[in-house]
């Protein structure tokens, strides 16, 4: 239904890792994600991030598919990882 | 809150009496955007309403540009806090999108190009409250503030307004939206504050 | 045992401005006590939270152009101005040695260069988004590595250069370094080109080739990482060989 639009001033994944390492033992942006729209998978950090918004919207660069959304409140922190299949976290030392 | 940053000022803001709490006020206006910039030509937009059993009204730009429109001056109030007065819009009410729809429903689901969707109840649609808006400050709405259409919601906090907005679904049960589901408040009243689930 | 597996959380500290000193111009380096740094690896960034008086807060990430260790223990940033920016005035032109502002990190693990690696290196950074890239350059000699590093750092004019003197020094003390400029808006006196962008001649001539299976690292203005990633793929580079990291803004 649209032109393809333009993307705006996005950031990527690796922008997220403070608010993610807040949350997880681990780093996320090194973690690989499946994307539930089009099972595209690479690195969380190749996410393209959209951050000039309520929360932060990581979307697949393959098929701009939402991802990951991180909502910071107060005292608290949603993740919604609805756009993800999976997450595939190498862990360090191990 | 954090030490405080000797001579750090920050964006330029002011606390004015009269804003809902916690609410800075702004004189330009800031584009949020949670993915691409939907670019919708004209002669593809549409805007329909479904109803709970699935009847759909819809319009094309022509027919939506030839239905009674109003000038409105109304107060914005953004989620990230900065909210804007006496701001300028031209739009169809939602009143006389909904007039000849045949419905029980009590909430909605509003759509937009893009993918985003956000709830509203209908109460907070009728009544001269809400408008798919086409013009902001005397000029056609660019695409990085909504354009084509928006929706303006001016009572609710602004990611409320759907950009791009191009239907809305009628629903007999609420149902979070975009933000909704990711933390944000189901209604998003301002002026008590509803920022985040639980608010 | 328990304390630190309740706290093992990241969390917000204050740091101390130990020094500033100017890069060029319009970027200024500030070197930081982090009481408890536990160490970081060269790519990574740190988050910086500036609060005003009123409970205002601001928030934006920095990459770690130090690398470590380092003998006193300090952390580096460089941040380069943006003159209608919000945070970075106050980083370049405000605070002073004594001052406190507060970090999170280190943080990022995916855009980070690993001494035990040995493929060569190509970086190509952007404006600021040279930082991380120095990082690397600069644990590539305290580790002692033997993996070539080839550098090609896009900068608006010669006086916007940062680290000039470090990387002239470097190149000539070690044969595993090379840098190639590319002036975007004004070269020195009797360069060979007039101003131009980034493009695969440049990358083709002063990158290593693909065969090579070389580690590219990308980093700068949201623009140029996107340009610069599509020439190292058109060039036949293996994108999972391609870690990028975006800045925000246009180049
Ligand atoms: C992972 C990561 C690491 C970073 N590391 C560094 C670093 O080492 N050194 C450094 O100086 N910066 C770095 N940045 C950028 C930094 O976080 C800020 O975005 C930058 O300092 C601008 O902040 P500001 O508040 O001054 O500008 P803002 O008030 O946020 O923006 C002002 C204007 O500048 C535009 N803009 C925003 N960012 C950029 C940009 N990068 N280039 C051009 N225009 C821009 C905005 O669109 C806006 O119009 C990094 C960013 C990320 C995500
Ligand atoms: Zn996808």
């Amino acid at each position: 239904m649209t032109q393809p639009g333009h993307r705006g001033p996005m950031l990527d994944g690796n922008s997220m890792a403070g608010d993610l390492r807040e949350i997880f033992a681990v780093d996320v942006t090194a973690a690989r994600y499946m994307c539930a729209g089009c099972t595209h998978t690479d690195a969380v950090a190749t996410l393209m991030v959209w951050h000039q918004s309520p929360g932060l919207v990581a979307r697949c660069p393959n098929c701009d598919d939402v991802v990951i959304r991180v909502v910071r409140a107060p005292d608290r922190v949603y993740l919604d990882l609805r756009g993800s299949v999976r997450l595939e976290v190498p862990l360090e030392g191990s | 809150m954090g030490i405080i940053s000797r001579g750090f000022g920050g964006r330029r803001r002011e606390s004015v009496p009269g804003l809902p709490p916690g609410q800075y006020l702004t004189h330009d206006f800031p584009v949020l955007s949670a993915g691409p910039t939907p670019r919708v030509p004209l002669d593809r937009w549409r805007f329909t309403v479904t109803t709970e059993t699935g009847d759909r009204t819809s319009w094309n730009w022509t027919e939506f540009q030839a239905l009674p429109a109003e000038d409105v001056t109304v107060d914005i109030h953004c989620v990230t806090k900065w909210s804007k007065l006496g701001s300028t819009w031209r739009g169809v009410s939602l009143d006389t999108l909904l007039a000849g729809v045949e419905s029980a429903a009590d909430y909605t689901m509003v759509h937009s190009f893009g993918g985003y969707t956000t709830n509203v109840p209908m109460e907070d649609l009728l009544d001269g409250k809400a408008w798919v808006a086409y013009k902001f400050d005397g000029e056609d709405l660019e695409p990085e503030h909504g354009g084509p259409a928006r929706l303006l919601i001016p009572h609710l906090y602004f990611w409320k307004s759907a950009k791009w907005v191009n239907g809305i679904q009628l629903m007999p049960e609420d149902e979070p939206g975009f933000w909704e589901a990711a933390g944000y408040h189901m209604y998003g009243d301002p002026w008590r504050e509803q920022r985040y689930q639980g608010d | 045992m328990a304390r630190t597996a309740v706290s093992g959380r990241l969390i917000w500290r204050a740091a101390t401005i130990a020094e500033a000193r100017w890069e060029s111009p319009t970027a200024r380096t500030l070197v930081l006590d982090v009481p408890d740094w536990p160490g970081h690896l060269p790519g990574q960034h740190v988050d910086v939270r500036l609060t005003a008086e009123d409970g205002y807060s601001a928030q934006r990430s920095y990459s770690i152009a130090s690398a470590w260790p380092e003998p006193g223990g300090k952390v580096e940033l460089t941040v380069q101005r943006l003159d209608d920016g919000e945070v970075s005035p106050y980083l370049t032109d405000t605070v002073q040695a004594g001052d406190q502002i507060e970090l999170r990190g280190p943080v990022g693990g995916w855009f980070v260069w690993r001494e035990k690696s040995t493929a060569p290196v190509v970086l190509l950074g952007g404006g600021s988004g040279v930082v991380p890239l120095m990082a690397m350059v600069r644990a590539r000699a305290i580790a002692g590595s033997k993996q070539p590093f080839r550098l090609i750092y896009s900068v608006r004019t010669p006086e916007d250069v940062l680290y000039a003197d470090e990387l002239r020094r470097r190149v000539r003390d070690d044969a595993g370094l090379d840098v190639h400029y590319v002036y975007t808006r004004k070269t020195p006196d009797n360069w060979p080109s007039a101003p131009k962008r980034i493009d695969v001649a440049a990358v083709n001539t002063y990158g290593w080739p693909p065969d090579f299976t070389p580690d590219c690292f990308v980093c700068g203005p949201t623009t140029f990482v996107e340009t610069a990633a599509d020439i190292l793929v058109a060039l036949g580079h293996d994108p999972r060989r391609i870690r990028t990291e975006r800045f925000g803004g246009t180049s």
